[in-house]
């Protein structure tokens, strides 16, 4: 009898083992179609660059993927996480030097499993990132660095840029001073010497060597990153009768030289040209004089277009965070909802089912997609290459606030360069393809 | 010609403010042998700390002039504070080790106080603006400069005066000069060596802390200032010779001017030119212009 019931015992146990692995066996599927995408996202938490560029696109990946994950974004991004999966985000310090972040890369890649990585704002790291990430065969998207070296002195199949380059903002620079101030004969630059600020000013000298030949290059200032003092910098520019002074300055440097230079009149002898000046409009309110010329690196913050997009993104991180998201925070929404774009386009190929890497990438090259700064075309570098217009405004102060008026558009097509041409050659030969 | 008088006066602006960081690493250092690597977080903290009073003085709409006797608060207060914790909480367990290990010792102080600022004031910058454009410009020739910029030299003359006349005119000055000469002789004849050390090391800290006060209105407080000061701060010193008070003062001019003038003419080479003379000065004189000459001790 008891023979009987163990053996009743073990029939039930090893059914009820059989069932189990069966049901799991059944539900396998349901369940990988459920595991969240993992991103790691990369950007400055400490450090001179964490404040007015790290933690705004820190918080606005954690704002759209909270949105997203949440099924509260607006149309074409309405789909819970990516194609009804969830996201899942793993932030990483940016801080530290290029070989730390190839470390921290492969930590991503390798240990962690990140599905694809989204990040870089330093140039620097972008280039030492990019073969890395061929290397590791893993997506990987640059969301802010300038430097145009990435795609035009290589070309990559995981790698992807979704803001546009430097390039572009000196170009649109140049020609917004252009219009504003047609017999402006001399030029004078303030910029960081090091690649941003370096391939910065040549591209804005050459653009304005095309666009006013003869233009006197009065002095070219290139302090250290992080001088903070600039006394005499702004002495040489106060003397050198600069009609415009161009500077790619930004964070704690570019709010230094606007506390040194605006009490000392130097904005008001001069127009200066603060391409990455966006962000101390947020930080120094009024304080930034009126008259200067602010771009925000693409159509973002108050050049961003009046879409349901740019309402949604600019409610949700306001509700958040209670201040107004500055470009870093566009630039890192572009990039998220960019793959979003690529991941669902791929997911509808194939038939509803979750899409594999290189299906995610065949469907990102050449994809055009909309985000809270308008469209953006990954026209460049094989496809891989982010496009978009830009803009330029000037400062005045009104009832307490500081506003940006005067905004002009840039077409993408008007300061970029096609594909395949360097920007530096592209400028030189008179930006032939602007329209 | 006024190109040259703006090479001057950039310099000796950009020297005063060089000396008041440089003048606190050289008491330190000539007292207690500690080359303090934390002495760049100090200088950040007083910038912080005159950010946070003069932003609250400004919000309860208090009268302006009063911001600038804040700067001089916030230095005395990360003076007396972090000046005794550091000094009493963990150098003193280290005297008479090697001067490597000192420095180890600072740097991971600094390191503690730079995740220190983060806690407290988390990693977006802070302005402290008001001061600087408070008390108006003056112009020389066609270019303006600010009061407060002259202020700056004032302060850096006042506090290169006043350690002199302590140091040669009084009682304690001259325990202090017998303390660098030889420590052990000095506690031997009575010499509270200790406490000697303990304020040494707390006007050091004040002088750092002095140094980011009065530069807060000019910059945005920003996480790392400290990093870049101490590097400026060692050419100082190596060039004028380590731990001398007249020689952190050339020390302090020579850089100046020379930046100053690179700035101006040759604006390619402003960085390697501080360096550039730092190599001459180290050629000619390894252990800076005003370093003393040492008996050999047998």
């Amino acid at each position: 009898m008891n023979s009987n019931r163990a053996r009743a015992a073990s029939i039930l146990s090893i059914t009820a083992s059989v069932l189990a692995i069966a049901l799991a066996a059944a539900t396998a599927p349901a369940v990988a179609q459920d595991k969240p995408i993992k991103i790691g996202v990369v950007t400055f938490l400490s450090g001179a660059a964490a404040g007015p560029f790290g933690v705004p696109a820190r918080n606005g990946a954690e704002v759209v993927a909270e949105t997203l994950n949440a099924g509260k974004s607006p149309s074409p991004y309405a789909a819970v996480g990516f194609g009804g999966t969830p996201i899942e985000i793993a932030f990483v310090d940016e801080a530290g030097g290029t070989t730390k972040q190839v470390n921290e890369y492969r930590n991503l890649v390798q240990r962690d499993n990140a599905d694809m990585v989204i990040g870089y704002i330093s140039s620097g790291d972008c280039l030492a990132i990019a073969p890395l990430a061929e290397e590791l065969k893993r997506l990987t998207v640059f969301f802010d660095c300038g430097t145009p070296r990435i795609f035009e002195d290589a070309s990559y199949k995981y790698l992807f840029r979704t803001g546009a380059t430097a390039t572009m903002d000196n170009t649109a620079a140049a020609l917004y001073v252009t219009e504003m101030k047609p017999a402006l004969k001399k030029v004078a630059g303030i910029n960081q010497n090091y690649a941003w600020g370096q391939d910065s000013w040549n591209d804005f000298e050459a653009a304005m060597k095309v666009l006013k030949p003869g233009v006197d290059i009065v002095t070219s200032q290139m302090p250290k990153l992080l001088a903070g003092q600039y006394g005499a910098e702004i002495s040489t520019l106060l003397t050198s009768g600069a009609d415009v002074v161009h500077s790619s300055f930004w964070g704690g440097d570019a709010e230094a030289l606007i506390l040194q230079g605006a009490p000392r009149g130097l904005f008001k002898k001069s127009t200066v040209v603060m391409t990455a000046g966006e962000p101390t409009l947020v930080r120094l309110g009024t304080q930034v004089p009126e008259g200067t010329v602010i771009g925000a690196r693409g159509p973002f913050d108050m050049f961003a277009p009046d879409t349901e997009l740019n309402k949604w993104f600019r409610k949700a991180y306001e509700d958040r965070y209670s201040v107004a998201p500055s470009y870093p925070a566009y630039k890192m929404a572009q990039a998220i909802l960019g793959v979003k774009a690529a991941y669902e386009k791929a997911q509808a190929a194939n038939a509803g089912k979750r899409p594999s890497q290189e299906q995610i990438i065949a469907a990102f090259e050449n994809l055009s997609f909309e985000a809270p700064g308008g469209k953006v075309d990954m026209a460049l570098g094989k496809g891989h290459q982010a496009v978009q217009g830009s803009a330029y405004g000037v400062t005045k102060n009104v009832g307490g606030k500081v506003i940006v008026v005067n905004i002009k558009r840039f077409a993408a097509s008007r300061i970029t360069p096609p594909d395949g041409v360097k920007s530096d050659e592209w400028i030189k030969s008179g930006f032939k393809t602007a329209k | 010609m006024t190109d040259l008088v703006s090479v001057l006066i950039d310099g000796v602006i950009y020297s005063s403010y060089l000396f008041i960081i440089a003048v606190g690493l050289t008491l330190i250092y000539g007292v207690m042998k500690i080359l303090n690597m934390a002495h760049g977080s100090l200088y950040a903290l007083g910038a912080y700390v005159a950010a946070t009073l003069v932003g609250a003085w400004f919000n309860a709409g208090l009268n302006p002039y009063g911001s600038l006797a804040l700067l001089g608060l916030a230095a005395l207060l990360v003076g007396v504070v972090a000046g005794p914790i550091i000094e009493r909480g963990l150098l003193r367990f280290m005297y008479g080790r090697d001067e490597v290990v000192l420095i180890l010792v600072t740097y991971s102080v600094f390191l503690i106080l730079e995740d220190v600022i983060k806690l407290v004031w988390g990693v977006e910058s802070y302005s402290a603006y008001q001061p600087y454009g408070l008390l108006g410009n003056f112009d020389v020739g066609d270019l303006p400069y600010t009061v407060y910029d002259a202020l700056l030299v004032i302060v850096a003359v006042l506090v290169g005066v006043a350690l002199t006349f302590v140091l040669t005119r009084t009682r304690q000055g001259k325990l202090l000069l017998a303390v660098i000469h030889d420590r052990e002789v000095s506690a031997a004849m009575g010499i509270n060596v200790e406490r000697v050390y303990l304020v040494t090391f707390t006007i050091g800290t004040m002088l750092a802390a002095l140094g980011g006060a009065l530069i807060a209105p000019k910059v945005s407080v920003v996480p790392a200032m400290g990093v870049e000061v101490i590097v400026l701060a060692f050419a100082v010193e190596v060039i004028g010779g380590l731990g001398s008070l007249p020689g952190a003062a050339l020390g302090a001019i020579i850089v100046g001017l020379v930046r100053s003038a690179a700035v101006h003419y040759l604006p390619e080479v402003e960085l390697f030119s501080i360096y550039l003379v730092m190599a001459l000065v180290l050629i000619v004189r390894p252990k800076g212009l005003f370093s003393a000459v040492e008996a050999r001790k047998i």
